[in-house]
């Protein structure tokens, strides 16, 4: 924007700002703020569910916005006047990838709700690697970007332990018990403002692997089902009318791929552009590097899980890529674009063949890279048994559970005439 | 399994509840009922009933269906899905099926049995089931069985939206209006679902071989079987209505039950059944009541009951008196009034689809009463009839709704700022500045705050509107039922139901979804004071005291209703008809000779083929309605010269001809980003030696040429009706098709970035794994970058050489020279053209609408001739893109990133610097993206205290509605001065 339309985030409110962070995923954003602790930041993960959110949404966000921004800007909007927080000294932050779908421009949508809700002074921070915005308070420096990286590492690698095991645990709710007291650790860690140490992070792997191998568990032959989608709906409990819960409590195993995905999906794209477009030459070379460097770290993770042995380990996001060919052009960038068709197939592939595919209702790119996919997927792949499920404010529940219970119906069956034939 | 097992299936859907008991192989006992919600007590009423078939045996029990989900859980009954119900009952009974469709009361369903069993339900729509033919029925004030013979007696059938009820309402209201035969409408009712099964459901998978039909729709009406049966080209030995149509869940539940080793007895199952309702746990979320005590109605009544007008016995009154008729979409409203604007007589009714019939004996009975005593002076109507109308009776003058409310609300409070006008499916609410409408805002293609909802739920629980409210002033807890679409409610009720909530309490809730939907889907007020002060509300549906006290609430302020909120329209053009002393309405006399008849034609006036009802009244006088534009009507054409940027850049596109060229015919379709790029993509392929082709531009039939392999309904129109595009070409024998993917569009540098939006960049993607034919062509859909000659040339020559080895760097950078070129020429033309516009509406003293949107709003189908309706009331059309040159690029609110919409905000930008233009933003159901640009571009327009005005459109678009619109604002100018 040539001209600033809006409210930056200055040094000076460094010094006594709240910084308000809204829930996706509470383990990984509990360490991201512990890593913005060590520069200095105060920041909040709001925990504040229920219908007052979603009510706070529809009343200043354009009702035909996707249901994420109508959750995520009700949720600020909520806790600015739940009381909890002085609004002259709280700041909002969002994620804001400048893509070609219209997420980029929740924040505009925050601000004109904030605005319409009498909080039009309240600074907004882009969190962006496009650099649409500048805030001199708060720079996405490299240090910083490390430290979330190992943050995210570390969720993701919880996220998917807490699966594997929830569902089959002796003493339920252990596993979750355990990853948040790791999460307290490590953020305590991240954020002790200590210089990062690889080998000690990659030693965190390995006791946090012990630990969770410890859990007494039963483990049978559950159904197994993935669940991809738009980012937010995927991931949060607040979005997906808590769909991780429903299935465990249905007898299956969850499986999600990693936030990391996402962020490698995004400088996957900035690397390929030059070979689709032939415009950023010098871009992509950079962003090739930080490719490698990504992908290094979450095969560095990989390795240590196959080395343990007991629990299922992350895809190679290489194969990841791989997957999706012959189904969807690399190019298509926008939204989860691509990744979310290749995540299908590479959950098919890795013996996932139960997949929820979540989506805000009317979510543009998912028309294409979900939907849309879903028909050439079942083609090769009969197998695979998707269900498309739709969240949105007016969505209910019981519709919702009732689709998901076709899904489960008909893995179950599968699965029974899987192991009759074995 | 035993075969002397006794099993009983329970399918317990939205509307019925179904029970088959099963002896071994024999049915022994089946059941069907509808359970008005009820669905505890009605499941142990319909189990005790075979008390004797049930006592002394065990037997295994399963529940299937929507409703019955609660219920099980609660009763620890064995659960089983209905769609996988239906599939074991179809292997088990009839192995050769290859489809089966299921329609219930809100849900339909496709299962596929061969090449991979593949269920499919309807996601969160409901459109095209069987509560939308309830809805649909009532409409046309049949019951079901009547629709159902009457459809059976169809001629022709008329298109109906068939995504969710509420757009086909809005169609078919204004056939019936215009004078349709009824069994045309039924049968067209019919098609719609039909349509709404193969679009919504199949997604791209034919539906082919023995197909099975199930439910209780599919059994009970012959008119949709034949629709089904025709649709499908389907053979009688393919088309399976089996006589177990509507118990197949239930059957297939007993049968699921076997699997289950947990067995019941009737003492077990039933005390099973009531300790469920005991320990009903409500986890919907509640409401304060609408009322806290007795005190507050008494109050809230007395308050009320003072906005009155004075009644004046119409027998003992001599003078002058005025008549205004107000012929709405469900009602027909007549006020006469004496010269002290008393009221002599008033009506109000539903239309039962006939409204000159009805006028034409309310005019009988006013003759009658009036004798010699009252002279009628003057006469106006106004209303979605109004044109109708004043044609039969010869009203002295027509007027626009808006303007109707606005004089009868000024007559109760002089200094009303807002009014909001909540109706059967319209919402109508203004602001009115300085004694002059200054924003109008109606509902768009949505009318889940409107009456007849509420209506069409009372009577589906068997409840009058009257009885309904009244029970809803009494609910202790209403249930929080959500703000969205009529179709979303649909389903937050049926989970209330689950949850065991009382008749009183979705009553109540519903008020409130109503006023909440009213408030912020249509107004979109954050908070009352953004409303006005002196808010006046009328309409039918605020009779309902429990709407008018949920309002209220709401705002958390008092308003004004006066005691003929429903007769506001009329009351309004009665007022207005004061300004003629001497009226041409038709004499009693004339009345007695009175004859109407209607027909229905296809204009052949162009290639729209619009639907014309043609009215003919006993005078000889005609009245036609349905058309598009003038021809039809058989007039001369006067606007031919008045400049339309949307025919000249239709026109421009069309010239675009193909020269026969070495390397055959490359098809391009006329569809989304083709309406901007397609003077490019033409000159690079002439260049490179292709014959271009292009497809037509859309019509009705394009839509449903391709509809079949659409996968995700919810997409725009513009792009579901690509594949009809594609569909198109390769009928005409095209073998290679071109629709590039581009992530980025052209570079007008007027924007942060310049993206196109993700459906018009990917969806290419999606038709090659949707369209099955496609493997059979060649379909090019490489990902270029248009946003440089040098960049263009490498993407492209990467492309079409691996297509045609032969084709060389320098034919390509040939090419695409002569592309840019073309495009800029089309670009200078577009342009030139907006400014002579301009010049043409300021030296003719015309006003200049930007008529705005997205390049492909132009289409004929997309717009449905919405340009033509816009020159006819007197405007000049121009695009957004044929102006935006005119202004700089300011900076915005939102992110400005998308190259069609940077055009929209500069658009927005003159029309807000210039006092002889208006903007009226053509919006696409279903685009995301234009939740943003709609808010911008509003902000910008209200701003510097302009009108925005802005027109939904889809598969269907109801041109009345949008004529209201255009009229509305046309006043509001008029008034402004």
């Amino acid at each position: 924007m040539d001209e600033r339309t809006y409210i930056p985030f200055t040094e000076e409110m460094k010094k006594d700002y709240t910084i308000l962070i809204p829930t996706m995923l509470p383990m990984h954003f509990k360490m991201i703020i512990s890593v913005l602790k060590t520069y200095g930041y105060k920041a909040d993960l709001l925990e504040n569910y229920g219908p007052e959110v979603t009510e706070a949404g529809l009343k200043y966000v354009h009702n035909d916005t996707c249901y994420p921004a109508i959750l995520v800007i009700g949720q600020f909007l909520d806790a600015l006047k739940s009381g909890k927080y002085d609004p002259h000294k709280t700041a909002l932050i969002l994620f804001q990838t400048g893509g070609g779908c219209r997420a980029s421009n929740y924040i505009s949508l925050l601000r004109k709700a904030l605005k319409r809700a009498g909080y039009d002074y309240v600074p907004v921070i882009s969190l962006s690697f496009a650099g649409i915005e500048t805030h001199p308070g708060f720079k996405l420096d490299l240090p910083k970007i490390h430290g979330m990286m190992y943050a995210l590492l570390y969720g993701d690698l919880l996220m998917t332990l807490v699966n594997q095991c929830r569902t089959y645990e002796l003493e339920k709710g252990q596993a979750q018990a355990l990853a948040d007291k790791w999460v307290a650790r490590l953020g305590d860690e991240l954020g002790s403002g200590a210089k990062i140490s690889y080998k000690k992070i990659k030693q965190n792997y390995r006791k946090i692997l012990n630990d969770f191998a410890d859990i007494p568990v039963k483990r049978y032959n559950a159904v197994k089902v993935g669940v991809v989608g738009e980012i937010f709906v995927k991931y949060s409990p607040l979005g997906n009318n808590n769909l991780e819960q429903f299935l465990v409590d249905e007898g299956a195993e969850v499986v999600v791929p990693g936030l990391l995905d996402f962020m490698l999906y995004c400088v996957y794209n900035n690397v390929v552009d030059y070979d689709i477009r032939k415009t950023g030459f010098w871009k992509s070379k950079i962003m090739a590097v930080a490719y490698k460097f990504l992908c290094k770290k979450k095969n560095d993770l990989i390795a240590i899980m196959e080395d343990h042995g007991l629990f299922t380990p992350f895809t190679h996001f290489e194969d990841t890529v791989k997957a999706g060919e012959g189904y969807i052009g690399i190019g298509t960038k926008m939204g989860e674009g691509w990744l979310l068709t290749a995540e299908m197939l590479e959950l098919g592939h890795t013996g996932v063949k139960n997949i929820v595919c979540t989506q805000p209702f009317g979510c543009l790119p998912n028309h294409i890279c979900g939907k849309g996919m879903m028909k050439p997927i079942k083609e090769h792949n009969s197998d695979i048994n998707i269900v498309a499920i739709d969240y949105d404010a007016g969505a209910t529940k019981v519709n919702q559970e009732n689709r998901l219970k076709l899904m489960l119906a008909n893995a179950r069956e599968n699965l029974e005439k899987e192991t009759v034939n074995v | 399994m035993s075969y002397q097992m006794l099993s009983l299936g329970i399918d317990i859907g939205s509307t019925t509840a179904k029970v088959v008991l099963i002896d071994g192989t024999d049915i022994i006992h089946e059941k069907y009922e509808r359970h008005f919600s009820q669905v505890r007590t009605k499941t142990i009423e319909i189990v005790s009933e075979i008390r004797h078939l049930l006592e002394g045996r065990s037997f295994t029990v399963s529940i299937s269906g929507s409703a019955g989900l609660g219920l099980a859980e609660a009763a620890g009954v064995p659960f089983v899905q209905e769609v996988y119900a239906t599939g074991e009952i179809v292997r088990t009974l009839e192995p050769d099926t290859s489809v089966v469709i299921e329609l219930g009361g809100e849900d339909a369903k496709v299962i596929f049995f061969k090449g991979g069993t593949d269920e499919r339900m309807n996601g969160t729509c409901a459109g095209g089931t069987g509560a939308f033919i309830d809805q649909m029925a009532v409409l046309l004030d049949m019951t079901v069985e009547e629709m159902d013979a009457a459809s059976l007696q169809h001629t022709r059938l008329y298109p109906i939206a068939s995504r969710c009820g509420v757009f086909a309402k809005t169609d078919i209201q204004p056939l019936l209006n215009q004078g349709a035969a009824k069994a045309d409408v039924a049968a067209s009712v019919y098609q719609a679902v039909v349509n709404q099964t193969i679009a919504g459901l199949a997604q791209g998978r034919k539906i082919d071989g023995k197909v099975m039909f199930l439910g209780g729709p599919l059994y009970y009406c012959k008119g949709l079987k034949d629709r089904f049966k025709e649709t499908l080209k389907l053979s009688d030995e393919n088309a399976v209505f089996p006589e177990y149509g509507r118990f197949a869940v239930a059957m297939g539940a007993a049968i699921y039950s076997r699997k289950s080793s947990t067995t019941f007895t009737y003492d077990t199952i039933i005390s099973a059944f009531e300790d469920a309702a005991k320990n009903a746990k409500s986890t919907s979320h509640r409401l304060a009541p609408l009322f806290a005590n007795e005190q507050e109605y008494e109050d809230f009544r007395t308050r009320h009951a003072k906005a009155d007008v004075k009644k004046v016995d119409i027998t003992t009154y001599s003078g002058n008196a005025w008549l205004g008729i107000d012929c709405g979409s469900t009602t027909t409203k007549l006020v006469l009034i004496s010269k002290n604007n008393d009221l002599l007589y008033t009506f109000y009714s539903s239309n039962r689809g006939n409204p000159v019939d009805l006028v034409r004996e309310q005019l009988m009975n006013i003759y009658e009463l009036c004798g010699d005593r009252i002279k009628i002076c003057g006469s106006a109507v106004t209303g979605y009839g109004e044109s109708l109308i004043e044609a039969a009776f010869r009203i002295d003058s027509g007027l626009v709704e808006t303007l109707a409310h606005y004089f009868a609300a000024k007559y109760f409070q002089p200094d009303v700022d807002f009014i909001l006008d909540i109706g059967g499916q319209d919402i109508k609410c203004f602001k009115i500045k300085n004694g002059a409408i200054d924003s109008i805002m109606l509902n768009e293609a949505c009318s889940s705050g409107c009456g007849s909802f509420i209506e069409t739920f009372a009577k589906s629980m068997g409840h009058t509107v009257q009885d309904f409210a009244a029970l809803g002033l009494r609910g202790t807890a209403p249930v929080d039922l959500g703000t969205r679409c009529t179709v979303f409610m649909n389903s937050s009720v049926k989970q209330s139901q689950k949850d065991g909530a009382t008749v009183e309490d979705i009553s109540a809730g519903l008020s409130v979804s109503v006023v909440k939907n009213a408030i912020y889907k249509v107004i979109r007020a954050g908070s009352a004071s953004e409303l006005g002060e002196n808010i006046v509300v009328q309409g039918g549906t605020f009779l309902n005291d429990a709407v008018l006290r949920a309002f209220e609430n709401e705002l958390g302020a008092n308003v004004i209703r006066p005691a003929i909120a429903g007769l506001m329209g009329a009351y309004g053009a009665a007022l207005y008809a004061r300004k003629f002393s001497s009226s041409t309405i038709v004499s009693a006399e004339e009345l007695k000779t009175f004859t109407h008849k209607s027909r229905a034609v296809l204009c052949q006036g162009c290639t729209n083929h619009c639907h014309l009802i043609i009215n003919t009244f006993a005078d000889g006088r005609k009245f036609i309605s349905g058309n598009q534009c003038q021809k039809g009507l058989g007039l001369e054409k006067t606007d031919e010269d008045v400049p339309n940027l949307h025919a000249y850049k239709r026109n421009y596109l069309e010239n675009l001809k193909g020269t026969a060229g070495k390397r055959g015919k490359i098809g391009l379709p006329m569809a989304l980003g083709m309406f901007e790029l397609a003077p490019m993509w033409h000159a690079i392929f002439t260049e490179l030696g292709y014959e271009v082709v292009f497809s037509k531009m859309s019509t009705r039939k394009t839509y449903e040429r391709g509809q079949f392999s659409i996968p995700s309904d919810t997409a725009c129109y513009p792009a579901k009706i690509m594949h009809g595009h594609l569909e198109e070409l390769m009928d005409n024998g095209i073998d290679t098709i071109f629709y590039p993917c581009l992530t980025y569009n052209v570079d007008e540098k007027a924007g942060d970035n310049h993206y196109n939006c993700p459906v018009v960049a990917y969806y290419s993607e999606l038709l090659q794994g949707n369209m099955d034919r496609l493997s059979e062509i060649k379909f090019l859909y490489p990902y270029l970058n248009i946003n440089t000659k040098r960049a263009l040339c490498a993407t492209l020559y990467k492309a079409m050489h691996e297509h045609d080895t032969t084709i060389t760097r320098a034919e390509v950078q040939r090419a695409v020279k002569s592309g840019f070129d073309a495009h800029n020429k089309f670009r200078n033309a577009v342009m030139a053209e907006g400014e002579r516009a301009l010049k043409y509406a300021r030296e003719n003293k015309m006003r200049i609408m930007i008529l705005c949107g997205r390049p492909y709003h132009i289409d004929p189908e997309i717009g449905h001739g919405i340009d033509k309706l816009a020159v006819q009331l007197g405007f000049t059309v121009v695009t957004e893109d044929g102006i935006c040159q005119l202004e700089p690029k300011r900076p915005t609110r939102v992110l400005n990133q998308w190259t069609y919409h940077s055009r929209l905000y500069r658009a927005a930008h003159y029309a807000a610097h210039h006092a002889d233009t208006e903007l009226v933003q053509l919006v696409s159901f279903g685009c995301g993206i234009d939740a943003i640009t709609t808010d911008e571009v509003r902000s910008i327009l209200e701003d510097s205290g302009n009108f925005y005005t802005q027109i939904k459109i889809d598969e269907i678009t109801n041109l009345g509605a949008v004529r209201i619109r255009l009229r509305s604002l046309l006043g509001a100018l008029d008034a402004r001065g």
